[in-house]
């Protein structure tokens, strides 16, 4: 049998600040997959607020410091579209104007990236997960994963395999939830009523929780859902995956 | 400096480059004489004639075209004096002044009443043929000219169009190719171009090239689709089996 | 007109708070991604299709003047006239210049947004000349005193009891007691009012959806047949477009029609589809006997050699505008002027400025769904991104959003600093929302807590319980 691959973890900063749980259920889910996973300590953010809003020399340079702390590992890991499709997609443009040898180093971190579950499925073979859940769900497609990355049927797959689990198709699933980093701060108004559909939406399925493979999508959902009074659960795929559902779901309080 | 000379310079500012060189103006020019064809869907051009004539019936009465299909031409002028009755129409025609239209045995429903000519204000039922029918769409190709006028296909409520069976083709490609075929006749008021050979349209090329596919429709009202916003509200064709029509009919020889 | 893109947040306010607006864009949300679903399903060879769009445009493109010159040599050998336009105002007086010249009164008008970014109709009513919309759409916002909100269903805001209402007011000749009550009445009366219009029009003028350089034609591509009369009728016909709409042949163009219809409306084809060159010929029974084209370029060439070169591909289908979430929820008026959506974020700051326009790509989540269904797969999200970029580098975005972005690039930039950070705010965080698990109000967090509640940090960083975990070598 080949040698257990050496993967890094990158956390995200969301995780770490608001749900690390959601970044030990990935590291279980890793470890299923016969990884070896590591959290290399010098990582921070992947700098897409600063892309994403034009800062180009703060990304850049939040980009190298990346770059410099996933060095040498097989592959790197993110339970996040949205910051995988950072790496993997947008690295690659940010460093397109640098000298060459820096570029080449932004893409093979690149190729090394992967989200979660697409990582799990498409390069790990993954094709069932041993966790058990009694519970009704649905599925938010997070907009990078989905666009940027193809990871559509992958989550899909393994939720399938978790015994008990039973998933209902979220009308409207790759309709954007009004996240969108600052967005939704900067325009508050227009997120609330993409928010307001997306949770009016997964109320009508009836399912007990919403699931989606991006923290920043579920904060918003479920602070939506909790200011609407709907009582609908939702916690990360990693959770569920991972057979991690002990904890609170997201903006519940520990009992 | 004219707008023209400005544009044009700017263009070659923003591209970094000056007037293009003479092997890549000739390139170019050669890439539009070969009018080389772009991928085709196979949905049309992968069919046998029958099966290809069969798709454009089939496609054309998918967007409220309706389609009436005769064996010969002698059979045409009872056809449509049939669909006018059951559309509640008078029988009243204004035709296309078409030679191949000449050929049908008009005189042998003699209740039709027919006028030859441009539509004018008023006339509710217009008749044409048409250059080709491109089964990929359901879409008819017509053009204009002094046998074939434009406002027959747009002034009156109910067009109807005499469609062979031979002049269904796959493609809109195939029915550019037979526009610029039939394109012989010189140019109105052909000005001397300097020097180069010619690379554009052929001489006679006409004024209009009108692809029609089922009635006019809107949907700009609570996007609820109406037929016959402006142009006709009816559009029937009767499509003549026969394959071997009189001398000038549809004046479109079939293209494989 | 005048831009009103500075005020987006109070227009999009606006937007979401008016309940028939909001019923409107109910039915375009759902309706237009259906019917496209459904046509390209139906059509195996879609996605190769895309990418030679793309490639015809990127041709083009690269050879625009090769082609524009080719064009305008064509035209004339067919007769017609090409009259550049560096910019609105010189299309504006061409346009006039020919409609004088012809002593006309009345001029017909087919859909055109070139005609809408020029303003003509208010230069030509300026000038004693009745400009006259021909599709239903445009003829009821006319009547309305509006802007269309929608490149392709420019009334698309509204509901039949608008329509009705403005129909009311503007034919008081008809019997104020006739019913108007469904849209197929609405249309049987713009049909039987337009009709004498077409007649009279002195002049017809339409837009271009392709301009061929191989045979110096003008297609326009229509569901109505308003386009075909408006042309036809007149002794004049006058295309205004602008220089980006031309490919090289008819075969180019048949590709791009391929994905045209079918990327708008969901059609497998519209229903007019007209290629058009020059006036009438000898011996022809009907047709215009002048045919102009008014070849605007109003800072396109400026995009070519740029970042945002890819935008002039656009064919103006309008999927992106009905893909997008941001559009849907407030309409296209909020974006304030002629171009809305997705492509209008990124076309408007080039057009009217970024310091007009700077809130358009900001108003975007990057949820990418434009890019995913632009018919010649114009990266619109990065575009979007092009002008931030801009924005930041002029200072032009708000001095405490740059600030709390510095900061936090600051503190990402330091791990140590970063770590400790994260440990103190996830642990107070999460201690003062112990109770509830969630905020329902934060005062430095006010955007968010404003509609939703922020749910609270678990109360530890990952980072400080991983290395817990490596410590004592085993599980949390």
């Amino acid at each position: 049998m080949a040698e257990p691959p050496r993967v890094a973890l990158l956390v995200t900063c969301l995780v770490d600040l608001f749900r690390p749980s959601v970044g030990f259920a990935a590291v279980a889910l890793l470890e299923e997959a016969g990884c070896i996973v590591e959290a290399p300590r010098a990582q921070t953010c992947c700098g897409q607020p600063a892309y994403n809003s034009g800062d180009r020399a703060d990304a850049k340079a939040i980009a190298r410091q990346v770059i410099a702390a996933f060095a040498g590992y097989d592959y790197v890991v993110v339970p996040s579209g949205s910051c995988a499709g950072m790496v993997r997609v947008h690295y690659p443009e940010l460093f397109a104007d640098e000298e060459p040898a820096e570029l080449a180093r932004a893409e093979a971190l690149a190729a090394r990236t992967h989200e979660l579950v697409s990582f799990l499925v498409d390069v790990r073979g993954m094709t069932e997960v041993a966790a058990r859940w009694d519970r009704s769900a649905t599925y938010h497609d997070a907009c990078s994963g989905l666009r940027e990355l193809g990871v559509k049927a992958q989550p899909r797959l393994l939720l399938a395999s978790v015994a008990g689990l039973s998933l209902t198709e979220l009308p409207g699933a790759e309709l954007c939830c009004g996240f969108g980093g600052t967005f939704c701060v900067k325009y508050p108004e227009i997120s609330d009523k993409m928010v307001g559909d997306k949770a009016v939406d997964i109320a009508a399925t009836g399912a007990a929780t919403v699931l989606a493979g991006d923290l920043g999508c579920l904060l918003n959902i479920a602070g939506k859902l909790s200011r609407l009074g709907i009582r609908v659960e939702a916690r990360h795929v990693a959770e569920v995956l991972a057979g991690m559902t002990d904890t609170p779901a997201i903006g519940v309080p520990a009992a | 400096m004219s707008a023209r000379d400005d544009i044009l310079g700017g263009i070659r500012r923003a591209l970094r480059r000056g007037p293009l060189p003479a092997e890549t103006q000739a390139a170019l020019a050669e890439r539009v004489a070969a009018h080389r064809r772009n991928l085709i869907p196979a949905r049309a051009a992968s069919l046998a004639p029958a099966a290809r004539i069969d798709l454009f019936v089939a496609m054309a009465e998918e967007v409220q075209t309706t389609v009436a299909r005769v064996a010969s031409n002698d059979q045409i002028p009872a056809e449509v004096a049939r669909y006018l009755v059951a559309e509640n129409l008078p029988a009243e025609l204004v035709m296309a002044p078409d030679p191949g239209l000449a050929a049908i045995p008009w005189d042998s429903w003699p209740l039709l009443d027919i006028r030859r000519g441009r539509a004018e204000p008023g006339d509710a039922v217009s008749l044409t043929l048409c250059l080709a029918a491109v089964a990929e769409t359901g879409t008819l190709m017509l053009v204009s000219g002094p046998d074939t006028p434009t406002t027959l296909n747009f002034l009156p409520d109910t067009h109807i169009v005499v469609v062979r069976a031979g002049q269904v083709v796959a493609s809109y490609e195939d029915g550019w190719d037979l526009v610029r075929n039939r394109a012989t006749g010189p140019l109105p008021n052909p000005p001397p171009l300097a020097g180069e050979g010619r690379v554009g349209a052929p001489a006679g090329w006409p004024r209009t090239v009108n692809l029609i596919t089922g009635p006019s429709r809107t949907g700009d009202i609570e996007q609820r689709i109406q037929l016959g916003a402006h142009g006709p509200r009816r559009l029937h064709i009767v499509l003549v089996d026969e394959c071997s029509g009189p001398e000038g009919f549809g004046n479109a020889p079939a293209v494989g | 007109m005048d831009a009103t893109s500075h005020a987006f947040p109070a227009n999009a306010r606006a937007g979401l708070a008016d309940p028939t607006l909001q019923r409107a864009l109910g039915l375009a949300r759902t309706g237009f991604p259906a019917r496209r679903q459904q046509a390209i399903e139906r059509l195996p060879e879609f996605e190769e299709l895309r990418e030679e769009g793309r490639a015809i445009k990127d041709h083009t493109l690269a050879h625009l003047d090769f082609y524009l010159e080719l064009y305008e040599r064509n035209v004339i050998a067919s007769g017609g006239q090409v009259h550049w336009a560096r910019n609105a105002a010189e299309a504006r007086e061409a346009v006039l210049g020919i409609c004088r010249a012809v002593g006309a009164r009345i001029v017909t008008k087919g859909k055109s947004m070139v005609a809408e970014e020029i303003a003509l109709n208010d230069h030509l009513e300026a000038n004693g000349i009745t400009p006259v919309e021909t599709d239903l759409g445009e003829y009821i916002i006319q009547l309305r005193h509006e802007p269309p909100s929608h490149i392709i269903a420019p009334a698309i805001h509204l509901m039949k009891e608008q329509v009705a209402d403005a129909f009311r007011a503007a034919h008081t000749e008809l019997d104020p007691g006739r019913p108007l009550d469904d849209p197929r009445a609405l249309c049987d009366e713009a049909r039987t009012i337009l009709r004498p219009h077409f007649l009279a029009a002195d002049v017809g003028i339409t837009g271009a959806n392709f301009l061929i350089a191989e045979t110096g034609s003008s297609i326009i591509v229509t569901n109505e047949g308003n386009g075909d009369l408006t042309q036809t009728l007149p002794r004049v016909h006058i295309v205004v477009t602008s220089l980006e709409k031309i490919v090289p042949t008819l075969e180019d163009a048949a590709t791009l029609l391929r994905l045209l219809a079918r990327s708008a409306t969901g059609q497998e084809f519209s229903s007019y589809t007209t290629v058009s060159t020059g006036p009438r010929r000898p011996g022809d029974l009907d047709g215009p006997e002048q045919y102009h084209v008014v070849l605007l370029d109003n800072g396109r060439t400026d995009l070519l050699g740029g970042e945002f070169q890819d935008m002039l591909r656009c064919l103006r289908c309008a999927a992106c505008l009905n893909h997008c979430p941001v559009y849907a929820a407030v309409g296209g008026h909020a974006y304030g002027w002629v171009y809305p959506g997705p492509m209008g974020a990124v076309l408007t700051p080039a057009l009217v400025g970024l310091h007009e326009a700077g809130h358009l790509p900001n108003a975007s989540t990057f949820c990418g769904r434009c890019e995913s269904v632009c018919p010649v797969k114009i990266p619109l999200p990065r575009m979007m991104r092009h002008w931030r970029a801009r924005e930041f580098a002029q200072a032009l975005s708000p001095p405490t959003y740059r600030w709390g972005l510095r900061l936090w690039a600051m503190l990402a930039t330091r791990p140590a600093l970063y770590h400790a950070f994260a440990e103190i705010a996830g642990r107070a965080l999460g201690w003062a929302g112990r109770g509830r698990g969630r905020f329902r109000f934060l005062p430095f967090a006010a955007g968010w807590t404003q509609v939703r509640d922020l749910p609270a940090p678990e109360g530890r960083s990952f980072h400080s319980l991983w290395a817990e975990r490596q410590r004592s070598g085993g599980k949390r």
